[in-house]
């Protein structure tokens, strides 16, 4: 009989232990913020901290030596917004990013409406479609390097065997207007899968009735396709240029592994002379200007899409 | 009748030109890594040889200076190492996230989930210079542990978005069952949710892991010596020495680096799609 009562009391002794520990955890006044804490607070310290500590060394004189970090306002933006190459990097920035977003756009909506119906082989076509996006950015800018070689170019032999080119052909990274053409080209070619599928996904989402009624009233091709296809799709294609310019405005495999910048900085661009200034030659302050100059752009970038797509109700 | 015939047609035509087009643009660098790979190094510096075709066997000397000439195996292996823990701390950090954002946390979770996406403008360009003094400071420089400790910092956010995505396509009615039967909230998330969560789980596991193997520039800026690299940087940093190129080797390192992951990507792709699109729009 002892022994039974203390099995009881511990019974509900433990039940009432549980009991408190579950409503703690149940109240989701208290889960959720449990659940999403951890995730917030990484994000915070290698995110929010270091952001901060980038606006601080903009307008101080820290150099990687690890220098006196003086206040020195503004003079590093000063400094380096009036510079040639500061002001080349700008202007390369946005041509960049303009064309490769344009020429983009328009491959990746022909794309996905080309491989919108089934067909056989559908799957594969998409693999091989897809693999430029997949495979690490740096190891496929090496695959283009070989084939823009300056002697063993494959593009200079199939030119020159088409008739096209005679001679030794073309320094594809060597020349000015050359080398920004061929960095789009890879710029293009590493983010066409991408946009394609952002936009498959969305065209994949528009019921069929749609498409049937505008058959049935007698649609053509250009007129289904931009009166009742583009509207369709126009807010996932916001998502999916907000994405493409972010990444644009940001990155700089590309540069670094083909042309490092040159010929005479013309395919410099804002994230590569960061990266040049700050880590390479050593100012982490000059270089922290350069990078948070690209903040403003991105953040109004982000706001103008975000806006857009709340009025079309994505996001 | 006959036009129509023809419209068809020529529709055909069109649509079979583009795709052709385009994926022979979007492929062709593999292809062509898979072909210097296995060329013999005379036939690959004859200029008067027709590129595509072999002139003479086929050879695996490439693929054999990578792995015994080269660092090759050591990056593949420190990639794996780092790719595996990032993976894991991203799980473990943007699972319960994820569930979070989608059932618990109401309007304000929408507005941190907005939060979340807007940390992708802070991109690694602008972190990499505070960053490299954060690791200096805590003696991680030229250390794997250096890219363990930030990857997460762009592979949480994506994958917390995500996971949100799969969660919200999940009917509220499942856990609300099990939270009759007795279970906990919490007790209904590890039972119930996450189980049936799991093909999302590993979309999310194997987008982090290549997002890791993406990753260049705090690997170029943190890591100084070559026996630390991982493959994204050794192939265009080590293999390339000054002015001299090993091509067959190159183009070897860069196929083995790229298509498996492909291959193992394309399985997931469509989750990833539909986690990708849900995510975006309610």
């Amino acid at each position: 009989m002892d022994s039974s009562t203390q099995i009881a009391s511990a019974a509900a002794n433990r039940a009432h232990n549980q009991r408190r520990a579950v409503s703690l955890l149940d109240s989701e006044r208290w889960l959720g913020p449990l659940l999403i804490g951890p995730a917030i607070l990484y994000i915070v310290l290698l995110v929010g901290v270091p952001f901060f500590m980038a606006l601080y060394y903009s307008i101080s004189d820290t150099t990687t030596g690890g220098g006196t970090q003086g206040f020195v306002g503004l003079r590093n933006f000063t400094g380096v917004v009036g510079t040639p190459k500061f002001q080349t990097a700008l202007k390369n920035t946005f041509t960049f990013a303009l064309i490769s977003q344009a020429v983009i756009l328009l491959l990746s909506n022909t794309l996905a409406l080309a491989l919108q119906k089934d067909f056989r082989g559908k799957r594969l076509i998409r693999f091989l479609i897809l693999l430029p996006w997949v495979a690490p950015i740096s190891i496929g800018t090496i695959a283009w390097l070989w084939i823009f070689d300056s002697t063993y170019s494959v593009l200079n032999w199939t030119l020159r065997m088409a008739g096209l080119i005679q001679g030794p052909g073309y320094m594809w990274l060597g020349v000015p207007h050359l080398a920004m053409g061929s960095i789009i080209a890879v710029h293009v070619w590493r983010q066409l899968p991408l946009a394609t599928v952002i936009l498959l996904g969305g065209l994949s989402s528009i019921p069929k009735d749609i498409h049937d009624a505008a058959a049935v009233d007698g649609a053509g091709f250009w007129r289904h396709y931009f009166q009742v296809t583009l509207p369709l799709i126009l807010p996932i294609s916001l998502v999916a240029i907000l994405f493409g310019l972010i990444f644009t405005f940001t990155d700089m495999v590309i540069i670094y592994n083909l042309t490092r910048g040159g010929p005479y900085d013309t395919t410099q661009v804002l994230a590569s002379l960061a990266f040049y200034t700050g880590i390479a030659g050593g100012d982490l302050a000059e270089g922290a200007a350069i990078a948070l100059f690209l903040f403003p752009l991105l953040l109004a970038v982000a706001f103008g899409f975000l806006r857009v797509a709340r009025r079309t109700e994505v996001i | 009748m006959i036009t129509q015939q023809v419209r068809n047609l020529g529709a055909r035509a069109g649509r079979w030109a583009i795709l052709g087009g385009l994926t022979i643009f979007l492929a062709f660098p593999f292809l062509w890594m898979l072909i210097t790979a296995f060329k013999r190094t005379s036939d690959l510096y004859n200029l008067k040889h027709n590129p595509f075709v072999f002139y003479e066997p086929p050879t695996l000397e490439h693929v054999h200076r990578l792995f015994s000439d080269t660092l090759y195996g050591e990056w593949l292996l420190n990639t794996a190492f780092v790719g595996v823990l990032v993976v894991f701390i991203t799980l473990v950090l943007a699972i319960p996230a994820g569930y979070a954002l989608a059932r618990l946390t109401g309007t304000w979770g929408e507005k941190l989930g907005i939060g979340i996406f807007l940390t992708y403008l802070v991109p690694p360009t602008l972190l990499f210079i505070p960053l490299s003094r954060v690791v200096v400071d805590l003696h991680l420089d030229d250390s794997l542990w250096s890219l363990v400790l930030v990857y997460p910092s762009f592979t949480v956010p994506f994958s917390a978005w995500l996971m949100m995505g799969f969660f919200k396509a999940i009917p509220k009615d499942m856990e609300e069952a099990a939270m009759i039967d007795g279970y906990s909230r919490l007790g209904a998330f590890f039972r119930v949710v996450v189980p049936i969560s799991l093909s999302g789980i590993l979309t999310v596991a194997i987008f982090s892991f290549t997002l890791v193997m993406q990753e260049f520039v705090y690997a170029v800026t943190f890591i100084s010596s070559s026996r630390n690299l991982t493959v994204g940087v050794g192939v265009p940093t080590f293999l390339v020495h000054g002015d001299v190129y090993f091509w067959g080797s190159l183009m070897a390192g860069c196929f083995i680096a790229s298509v498996p992951v492909a291959i193992l990507y394309n399985f997931c792709v469509d989750r990833f799609i539909a986690g990708f699109t849900a995510g975006a729009i309610k």
